[in-house]
């Protein structure tokens, strides 16, 4: 239904579907223009820089399809709509992620791709057969990681109904950060991001491995292997977060 | 001057939203820390890129984050005036004995007002403590500076004007108000200061009305413009604010013109 309505405004749409796709390379070109002033970044190459910001985009733009609607909770909250999912016979968490979804999200998702295939064959990787699946399961790892942030970001709006900023900071900031390498941050955001909110795990530790790369906290190898268990014990405190959340609602009483 | 009261009305408006503002404040920082060092590990490798030292170019991040929102750099502000307009509501404020720019502007400068103390100050001073920052002692400089932000909120007025006036034509203005943002990002020295921009591609775009809403007043503050450049830099963005206003009046009136009220 959402998809025919955006449809509707042809124009708008098609805008929309290219600003998205825009919104998402302006970060790149950023990195280009960088790269036109410079050779390398933190000690990285252009495409190793592409390759970062390709596997992060693509997780987040998985995440961004399927759950981007979660952030307008807030919204529901203050103005008390939530009631009426709360009415329907179905799963709240499935109807606030389904509201309002938006195909041009894609925009965002096909630019990520595109950078992320011109880097693959560009990095410095000797390809095996492990090491190439490496690359998909970093993106459905990743994508769960920043699914986890966006239902906790989500449920905590259940008590601070306006701070839908906040959320931001942590999934589109925690994206602009692993866009870049590690070296180029100060070593307690860098542990920041890998033991408090475990954005690392989404292309940073594994991406560090295929690159054949120290990692800057100098942890243990198989660390960069944790990424689907990161992410399955963040998915679950994220889905307590969202229960605990949705008991507390009271609704507005307006 | 009831335009005055109108800013005051919309400076209160906004400044209700507290939780809202604070939340601001904060994803301003978590993303003044992440440029402010990917800009470190850039002036590390070319230092004095763009003719900026190092705390200039520090400066130069932080300054974005506090103007971001007062400057409505990545829009909004303007976003019921453009469902008024898509809905028809605007045929009733039409009606009013107020002129519209006149009453949108006003209500623009109160809401930028209340955003620079609110979510500008705030993100400044963690900067300034994280990092060293090229700020100026002399308060010269710093009131040639919030002149500059004043004239930059009014050309990033003019410019949000003109795409919410879109709606009269496309309906659903929000495609177009993304792109538009988009080009403000891009153009104002959001993403990567004009001044590093490459070649020809830097000069043209420091001449783009957007280099006014946040390269001009930026460049104030870090010193980079000084002296006559600074009078240079006000007269500029004074010229866009002023073409662009009038380009938005040309703009209402073939727009008014236009609007059938419906009956009911």
């Amino acid at each position: 239904m959402w998809v025919r309505s955006a449809l509707a405004y042809r124009a708008s749409f098609l805008m929309m579907a290219f600003g998205n796709f825009a919104a998402n390379a302006l970060d790149f070109v950023a990195i280009m223009l960088m790269f036109s002033r410079i050779d390398a970044l933190g000690g990285f190459s252009l495409p190793e820089v592409a390759f970062l910001y390709g596997t992060s985009g693509v997780s987040l733009g998985l995440t961004d399809l399927l759950l981007g609607s979660i952030e307008g909770l807030g919204r529901r909250v203050r103005d008390g709509t939530l009631d009426v999912l709360l009415l329907r016979p179905a799963p709240v968490f499935a109807q606030v992620a389904a509201d309002r979804f938006a195909l041009r999200r894609l925009g965002r998702l096909t630019q990520a791709v595109l950078v992320l295939g011109w880097s693959l064959p560009r990095i410095p990787v000797d390809w095996t057969v492990g090491r190439a699946l490496m690359v998909p399961l970093m993106a459905v790892c990743g994508a769960a990681i920043f699914a986890a942030v966006f239902t906790a970001g989500a449920a905590f709006q259940f008590w601070a109904q306006d701070a839908a900023e906040v959320q931001n900071s942590f999934t589109y900031g925690g994206n602009a950060m692993l866009q870049y390498p590690p070296t180029v941050f100060a070593r307690e955001l860098v542990r920041g991001v890998t033991f408090l909110v475990p954005l690392a795990f989404v292309n940073w530790l594994p991406a560090l491995r295929l690159l054949g790369r120290p990692d800057p906290l100098g942890l243990p190898g198989w660390v960069d292997f944790l990424g689907p268990v990161v992410a399955a014990l963040m998915c679950a405190g994220a889905g307590l977060a969202w229960r605990l959340g949705l008991r507390s609602y009271r609704s507005t009483g307006s | 001057m009831w335009y005055l009261a109108v800013a005051a009305g919309s400076f209160r408006r906004y400044a209700t939203y507290r939780v809202a503002t604070v939340a601001g404040v904060f994803t301003n920082t978590v993303f003044g820390f992440i440029v402010a060092f990917t800009y470190l590990a850039l002036w590390h490798e070319r230092p004095h890129l763009g003719g900026y030292d190092q705390a200039q170019a520090l400066a130069f991040v932080w300054t974005g984050q506090a103007l971001l929102a007062s400057t409505g750099l990545m829009g909004g502000g303007l976003d019921e005036l453009q469902e008024r307009i898509r809905s028809g509501d605007i045929a009733v404020d039409l009606y009013r004995p107020a002129d519209l720019q006149l009453w949108w502007l006003a209500a623009d400068l109160g809401r930028a007002g209340l955003q620079l103390i609110g979510r500008g100050v705030a993100p400044m001073v963690v900067g300034a403590l994280a990092f060293p920052l090229a700020l100026p002692g002399d308060p010269l400089t710093w009131g040639g500076f919030l002149l500059s932000v004043l004239l930059g909120v009014v050309v990033g007025f003019a410019l949000r004007y003109l795409v919410a006036l879109a709606s009269f034509w496309l309906l659903d203005g929000a495609g177009l108000a993304l792109i538009s943002g988009l080009a403000c990002m891009f153009f104002s020295g959001m993403v990567l200061p004009l001044r590093v921009f490459p070649g020809a591609l830097g000069e043209v775009a420091q001449l783009l009305p957007w280099a006014a809403v946040l390269q001009v007043p930026a460049d104030v503050l870090v010193g980079a413009r000084s002296g006559g450049a600074v009078l240079r830099g006000l007269v500029f963005q004074a010229a866009w604010g002023g073409a662009l206003l009038a380009l938005g009046r040309l703009v209402q009136a073939a727009a008014t013109r236009k609007v059938v009220v419906h009956g009911g």
